[in-house]
């Protein structure tokens, strides 16, 4: 199986530790995995914005980068539901490779069948569900099944899990004090568990949260679910 | 250009006028994967249930023993109490109750309740369908008064909304009652009585 | 047809952030908000689950309503003649403006200065009361929370509760200052304040001669009317009055009474999460001996075929008007209901109130982003309405055809022209790495410029990493090379090393 890695311009950009660990996970799990290079972004910025004409282009870079793989694996929920949902709409001959696009958990119990990767991760965790991964994709217990394998891990229910944390693109410039208020309230929802890690299957949320959680100083770090499977006690993430 | 004729233009222009035959095979074709009913047995209890959820009074009787239990139940409610005055007699054969048959609309006000019976009921619900036909009065009968009293025959209990629908004919007028009335409009809760009956009490007729 | 004559009342709005920053920093609204959401948010999630075949009834309501929009023409002429051959008039009204006037006239033929109302979206839209007002015409709310709203001199904010943003004291409040015959003693219990509602209206119901209604569903094949209600105000609407006047948009019909198998069960499960509300009547032309003597009915388009007209928007006329997707919104849980600018508040009315006035203006070009895209109300929408989709559809159309944004679009164009090559992108990065020192010298940023300045007025953003991991993976060979400076540098944003930071030097 011929993988290829899509990072997203933001995990890219913001945050190559994700795809290290996605890198590093997916070899210790035998499975040898490309990033071609010529892939930049999904277009989803541009599309939930009102600008579909720039999302076509983008949606044709990302068609003509990653059509000769079998697969193609992300770490964004939210990017992966885009390219499943939206690519076909935007360039219908999209639509065979939208479906070999897999977010990581999907990807990780679905096609590889693992649910215990060999992590180890000695934390106290707690887990947020992001809309996309959730409403969209419907990733349902996939990331949780997951992290319930890790040794070490102290996983505790965020309350209200299920709520939007406020982020949403470019909503959270757009409408920012609205936007805020959601975060405040996710952001007592963690605190409320008494984690010292929140993580979830996106890296978008976790900024939004995170952003607010350090400014607040919570003393609570936020970390990529991918992160925490490539974790193992020879090598901790 | 009439506005009728505007907004037909209009729509027609959008979504073009097709053979009534074709429309009548689409419709056909709509999936209705839901089920007629919900619960098989025990329909009788749901409903019981089901109406008491509502803060209904809900008292059982055998058909024998009506005329006693409607009684007791219009001793409780001092005043004058409208009737359809085509209620089965036998049903009041025993009430002591000042009854006035067929009261006039601007009567209602005054009386301190109404007892009527049903064209259906649907358990799944508690909910008691009135088609103001035989033994139902008009509308307003079972509106104006603040206490409702209906009979309900066991077999016009229907599990569910699919069948209580069929039994109904929609060129009555029909009212649907489920509970006494009620409101959520402070802060989303729901409190029993506003405008309609605040008191709703039901027997069912087995 | 969308015209001025649309929506008159709420004309002049400001646009959606605007309005929502201040119900945001209104901390009694958003407790109202929260705990009156969050009470019929659970308790609907637990009446919807008790069916098993839920997602069957969603999909038959879907279909059923999808059907009757792609037969509109024929389902209305059906609804016509049936309706007419019952004894009941059909008018038919382009917008607004005719509506009311149609409306107005035929009070005016009763010779009645005075009419009951049960609560209507529709007449809400159009901005009947104002407009029979100016004719000299009185028009008496008889749903509680239209009746607080309108003693209030106040607007509605949200569809099934108008009234959600007033607490029982505000409520008690209202009644003692403005409802003449209300007890001076009246507690805020909402049992006294619906008996003092009860009290009030009592004269006016049983000496009406004029009803207004609007219509949940009509069934085209017997021309039948339903309404749905709870306090039994509905009930007195429909029945005591000797002329019902009742407005429903064209897109109300079914085509069958089987039809309301299946809104019977998806619409009060939806609205108030009960099993069935209080009341539902049905009607058919007119009764003889039995309720009105006369019965008209106003079929309203108000930019309704303009809706039909957009393949994607016109599944915002499936809407049964539940409000489902209202309580389980945050956004509308923390901006309110108002600051849609619209009787439609919340999702809905974030892809409805646009379609049918038009894009035109800054607050209707400002409701399709008043989402974070969270998807909660598809999902709670008992006819399946893609709000999510059509939010973007609608965006779209908003940059092209809205009010125009010169700097988000010069930086958009940026973005996508960088975007567009992995070069350019690879650029861009390498600048970001550069400056990491400079932006973030702490390791966060505390402040960005511009219109980015909003994330960082309460979040901090990440510094830019290193390097990208682009340039990472070209340098090492995909990890393959050996990197002595990299190799196990777990540090990222927001990862381990600013975790440290954050103990260290922050705490």
């Amino acid at each position: 199986m011929k993988i290829a890695l899509f990072l997203t311009c933001v995990n890219d950009t913001m945050y190559p530790e994700t795809g290290k660990a996605m890198v590093r996970l997916l070899r210790r799990l035998g499975h040898d995995v490309e990033f071609p290079p010529g892939q930049t972004c999904c277009g989803q910025m541009h599309l939930n914005t009102g600008y579909r004409t720039q999302a076509k282009h983008l949606v044709k870079g990302f068609s003509e980068t990653f059509d000769a793989y079998d697969a193609v694996v992300t770490p964004s929920a939210s990017c992966a539901a885009m390219i499943r949902d939206w690519h076909p709409r935007l360039a219908p001959r999209t639509a065979g490779l939208a479906s070999r696009v897999h977010e990581l958990t999907e990807f990780l119990v679905d096609v590889l069948g693992v649910t215990d990767v060999g992590a180890y991760y000695p934390h106290r965790v707690t887990y947020h569900p992001t809309c996309h991964s959730l409403r969209m994709l419907h990733v349902g217990d996939r990331p949780l099944k997951l992290l319930r394998e890790v040794r070490g891990i102290d996983l505790v229910d965020l309350p209200d899990a299920t709520q939007c944390c406020g982020f949403g693109g470019t909503f959270a410039l757009k409408n920012s004090e609205v936007s805020a208020a959601m975060c405040a309230d996710k952001v007592t929802a963690v605190r409320e568990t008494g984690a010292e890690t929140l993580c979830a299957a996106d890296n978008s949320c976790l900024m939004h949260i995170g952003g607010a959680l350090s400014r607040t100083r919570a003393g609570v770090r936020t970390v990529h679910l991918a992160e925490i499977l490539a974790s193992t006690e020879e090598d901790p993430s | 250009m009439s506005a009728r004729e505007e907004i037909l233009r209009r729509i027609d222009g959008i979504v073009p006028a097709r053979p009534d035959a074709e429309i009548a095979a689409d419709y056909a074709r709509i999936e209705r994967g839901y089920l007629r009913r919900h619960h098989d047995d025990g329909v009788l209890d749901l409903f019981a249930e089901r109406v008491a959820h509502y803060r209904a009074v809900v008292l059982r009787a055998a058909e024998a023993d009506l005329p006693r239990v409607i009684a007791e139940r219009l001793a409780a409610r001092p005043g004058a109490h409208g009737v359809p005055g085509d209620l089965p007699a036998a049903w009041l054969a025993g009430a002591d109750a000042d009854l006035v048959r067929d009261p006039a609309v601007a009567d209602l006000d005054g009386l301190a309740g109404a007892v009527t019976g049903c064209a259906a009921a649907i358990a799944e619900t508690g909910t008691i369908v009135l088609d103001h036909g035989a033994g139902q009065g008009p509308r307003a009968l079972s509106l104006v008064p603040d206490y409702h009293l209906i009979v309900v025959r066991a077999a016009q209990v229907a599990p569910d909304v699919p069948e209580a629908l069929e039994r109904l004919d929609p060129s009555r007028p029909l009212t649907m009652v489920s509970g006494p009335s009620a409101t959520s409009d402070i802060e989303l809760s729901r409190v029993e009585g506003v405008h309609g009956p605040r008191t709703l009490e039901v027997v069912i007729a087995e | 047809m969308t015209s001025q004559n649309a929506m008159p009342t709420y004309l002049g709005m400001p646009s959606f952030p605007d309005a929502a920053r201040r119900a945001v920093a209104d901390p009694r609204l958003r407790g109202n908000l929260a705990h009156a959401t969050g009470t019929i948010r659970e308790r609907r999630a637990d009446a919807v689950a008790e069916l098993d075949d839920w997602g069957a009834l969603r999909e038959s309501g879907k279909q059923i309503k999808d059907h009757v929009l792609a037969n509109l023409g024929h389902y209305l002429r059906v609804l016509e003649e049936k309706v007419t051959e019952a004894g009941g008039t059909v008018h038919w009204a382009r917008d607004a403006a005719e509506a009311n006037r149609i409306v107005a006239d035929l009070v005016k033929a009763t010779g009645e200065t005075e009419v009951v109302k049960v609560k209507s979206m529709a007449t809400q839209e159009i901005g009947l009361n104002e407009a029979l007002a100016e004719e000299g015409i009185a028009a008496y709310e008889t749903d509680l929370a239209e009746l607080i709203v309108q003693l209030g001199h106040d607007r509605p904010s949200h569809i099934l509760v108008p009234a959600i943003h007033r607490n029982r004291s505000d409520i008690r409040d209202i009644f003692r200052k403005e409802m003449p015959d209300a007890p001076a003693d009246l507690s805020d219990s909402p049992a006294d304040l619906a008996e003092a509602a009860r009290r009030h209206l009592r004269a006016k119901f049983l000496s009406a001669k004029v009803a207004v209604s609007g219509v949940n569903f009509a069934v085209a094949d017997t021309g039948t009317l339903v309404v749905l209600e709870s306090e039994g105000n509905g009930r007195m609407c429909l029945t005591l009055p000797e002329t019902l006047i009742s407005v429903m948009g064209v897109e109300k019909i079914v085509p069958t009474m089987r039809d309301l198998e299946v809104f019977l069960q998806l619409l009060p499960r939806s609205s108030t999460a009960e099993r069935m509300n209080p009341y539902t009547s049905t009607w058919t032309g007119v009764h003889p001996g039995d309720g009105p003597r006369d019965f008209h009915l106003v079929l309203l388009d108000n930019g309704r075929t303009d809706t039909l007209a957009d393949e994607v928007g016109r599944q915002a006329l499936r809407c049964i008007r539940c409000s489902a997707c209202l309580n389980v919104c945050p956004v509308y849980e923390r901006a309110g209901g108002h600051a849609y600018g619209s009787p439609y508040p919340g999702p809905i009315g974030a892809i409805l109130s646009p379609q049918i006035r038009g894009i035109g203006s800054e607050v209707d070009a400002s409701l399709p982003y008043a989402s974070s895209l969270c998807g909660a109300c598809f999902e709670a929408c008992p006819v399946a309405i893609d709000i999510p989709e059509v939010l973007v559809h609608l965006r779209a159309r908003a940059v092209e055809d809205g009010p125009r944004h010169p700097v988000e679009k010069a930086a958009m164009t940026a973005a996508g022209w960088t975007l567009r090559s992995p070069a350019r992108l690879a650029l861009a990065q390498r600048a970001a790495s550069a400056s990491r020192r400079i932006v973030a010298p702490r390791g966060r940023i505390r402040r960005l410029p511009g219109p980015l300045g909003a994330w960082t007025e309460t979040r901090d953003a990440p510094a830019p990493p290193k390097e990208s991991f682009r340039a990472w993976w070209a340098r090492t060979d995909g990890g393959r090379a050996p990197d002595p400076g990299h190799g196990t540098d777990p540090a990222g944003p927001g990862g381990t090393e600013d975790a440290k930071r954050e103990k260290g030097e922050d705490a």
